[in-house]
């Protein structure tokens, strides 16, 4: 017979205070914590710091689009294997997983709309898609945009948010920057106004092709916005870089960008560098 | 004295050279015939040449592509060109090294060469910064063809560098602006344009100067996104496995020919273009006149048109869960 008998009962973690991921978000800049309803309400802008945090495609296409105007083109277009590449995973299961993660088909979002009542093509790049990085299907879509644009003889309207040139395309990913740079030469032959929003981040392949190409250049405050990635610079240059490198302030300071604008007033921005440049723009009588 | 080889797998090239040259001597020293043991070891050496240059594989062929004797821009500068003026500057800025550029004449016609310079020794590289321009070098370079434009001549771009130099100066004074608007302006360019690879196009930096009515590699030259030891720092996370990386990122002539982004190869002497200058000066010089005479009378806006349509339909997509479209 036992002297003693185990208690059945396991030990029982107390509830670690995490907060409902559905209910809350927490602001990285300040550390408040902010009811998701009021914080996307606010376009992911926290009402306390006015940090920008980063918020998806179609949260860029409804702060931007005229509601209800919004015409998605290509949705359904996917990346090619084209390399059959494959590192520790091969590429379609990367893109299966972005797929799935994201809920859309690839790193951008494109198609035509109306801001602020004037027709425009509008193509938003998301970084949750594999980085934002430009491949075929990226570059494809940017110069569809594009096209899109002269043949409607509007204005075009990208937002950028990228780590660079997708590496698992190789060379076409590289291609892409000559590419949606082509189509951007048409439009600037037919001044038609090409208004490029930058948000955190924008590097590599997309900064150094259409993303600094905007006969207006916008950054939202405090993005990440540069070619080399600051780790990348630190190590070849070896110290620290010194804070706000390379952040919106720092290019627009360096006349880089014609203005940071908080992301609440994108959309009047926009409308206004539109009315002022396009010819096609009629004021009402 | 010994030449030492620069890659592993010339070893055995560079003895067999090494045996001739001290064969040599010792025939001239002493007065010998030694020509049919020359003519052995010459057989011997050609064929182990073709056999190691013909199976290099891709981390191998980027070897080569950086081998330090290769020659560089000012090398085909006077190997393949005479009349050579050099233009210097941004006119903003800076002179940049990194970026030669000025006039050349070829077969008669005055051309605008712009090409990417590395140095041989220490000196030289950092003079040169190792071939990795600056955005000063881009905006000379995008100068210096608006010239061309003006005056109606050519363009011919050289292309060869590791890619754009990751430092403080060159973001600060806005490399991403200097390589965007080099691709735009280059792809409306109302002139005929033609880039060679020469050794290493690397990313950016290289397409800065490529976006030309005619891409032309190198037999041993690779065009890249990114270095395989970069990539797979990234995807691998360990630079040694730039083996594996260097084959996914198909970076070699053929590939780019494959994958329809290079329009011609040039084939190079056996052993590479460092081993026989002059060979690679003599396939250069051919294929230079032959893609420009294609080119050089046709009319600017058909130019441009068939620029815009080249560039345009780079890429490999799939529609609608389609099978995949484009080149592929």
């Amino acid at each position: 017979m036992a002297w003693f008998k185990r208690q059945k009962t396991p030990l029982t973690a107390e509830g670690r205070r995490d907060l409902p991921r559905d209910v809350f978000d927490k602001c990285g800049g300040c550390g408040e914590i902010l009811y998701r309803e009021r914080f996307l309400r606010n376009f992911g802008v926290c009402p306390e710091c006015r940090n920008h945090l980063r918020i998806s495609a179609g949260r860029y296409v409804e702060l931007l689009a005229d509601p209800g105007s919004f015409e998605e083109a290509n949705a359904g277009m996917t990346s090619a294997d084209p390399l059959g590449f494959a590192d520790r995973k091969p590429y379609p299961d990367r893109l299966e997983e972005a797929r799935r993660k994201t809920g859309r088909n690839e790193a951008v979002v494109a198609g035509r709309c109306r801001i602020e009542g004037i027709p425009a093509s509008l193509a938003v790049m998301d970084f949750a898609f594999i980085g934002g990085s430009m491949g075929s299907v990226v570059g494809e879509k940017i110069a569809r945009a594009g096209r899109c644009a002269l043949k409607e003889e509007t204005p075009l309207v990208i937002v950028s948010a990228s780590g660079g040139a997708r590496m698992m395309e190789g060379a076409f990913s590289l291609m892409q920057m000559a590419k949606t740079s082509a189509v951007l030469a048409r439009l600037h032959e037919r001044a038609l106004p090409y208004v490029s929003i930058l948000t955190d981040p924008t590097t590599g392949g997309v900064t150094a092709s259409y993303a600094m190409l905007g006969d207006f250049n916008l950054a939202e405050p405090g993005a990440l916005i540069g070619f080399a990635g600051p780790r990348v610079i630190e190590e070849t240059i070896k110290q620290a870089l010194p804070p706000g490198f390379q952040s919106a302030e720092f290019l627009e300071e360096h006349g880089m960008v014609d203005s940071v604008v908080d992301r609440r007033e994108l959309k009047s921005a926009v409308g206004q560098l539109l009315r002022h440049s396009w010819a096609g723009w009629k004021p009402r009588a | 004295m010994s030449a030492t080889p620069h890659l592993a797998f010339e070893r055995d090239i560079v003895d067999i050279e090494d045996q001739i040259a001290k064969l040599r001597n010792l025939a001239s020293k002493h007065g010998l015939d030694v020509s049919d043991e020359l003519r052995v070891l010459n057989g011997k050496l050609e064929v182990l040449r073709d056999q190691t240059y013909n199976n290099l594989d891709p981390m191998e062929q980027v070897q080569v592509a950086r081998h330090p004797l290769r020659p560089y821009t000012l090398d085909y500068v006077s190997g393949v060109f005479t009349d050579w003026f050099e233009l210097k500057g941004d006119r903003r800025y800076r002179q940049d090294e990194a970026i030669v550029g000025g006039w050349v004449r070829l077969n008669g016609e005055s051309i605008m060469l712009i090409g990417h310079q590395k140095g041989r020794d220490m000196k030289e590289n950092l003079r040169r910064n190792f071939g990795m321009p600056h955005p000063e070098g881009y905006r000379k370079a995008l100068r210096l063809m608006k010239l061309a434009e003006k005056f109606g001549r050519p363009v011919v771009t050289l292309i060869d560098t590791p890619g754009a130099y990751p430092g403080f100066g060159a973001e600060e004074r806005g490399q991403a602006e200097a390589i965007a608007t080099n691709l735009r302006e280059m792809a409306r360019l109302r002139t005929p344009s033609i880039s060679l690879v020469i050794g290493e196009g690397g990313s950016g930096g290289a397409l800065a100067l490529g976006v030309t009515d005619r891409i032309l590699l190198l037999e041993h030259a690779i065009y890249s996104v990114i270095s395989p030891e970069g990539c797979a720092a990234i995807l691998w996370r360990s630079a040694e496995r730039r083996h594996e990386a260097a084959r996914a990122l198909r970076l070699t002539s053929s590939d780019l020919l494959r994958l329809g982004i290079a329009d011609e190869v040039v084939p190079e002497p056996p052993g590479g273009a460092h081993a026989d200058w002059e060979g690679v000066m003599r396939s250069v010089r051919e294929a230079l006149i032959r893609n420009l005479g294609e080119i050089a009378n046709e009319e600017p806006g058909r130019l441009v048109a068939r620029r815009w349509a080249k560039y345009e339909s780079l890429g490999a997509w799939a529609e609608d869960g389609a099978e995949p479209e484009g080149r592929s």
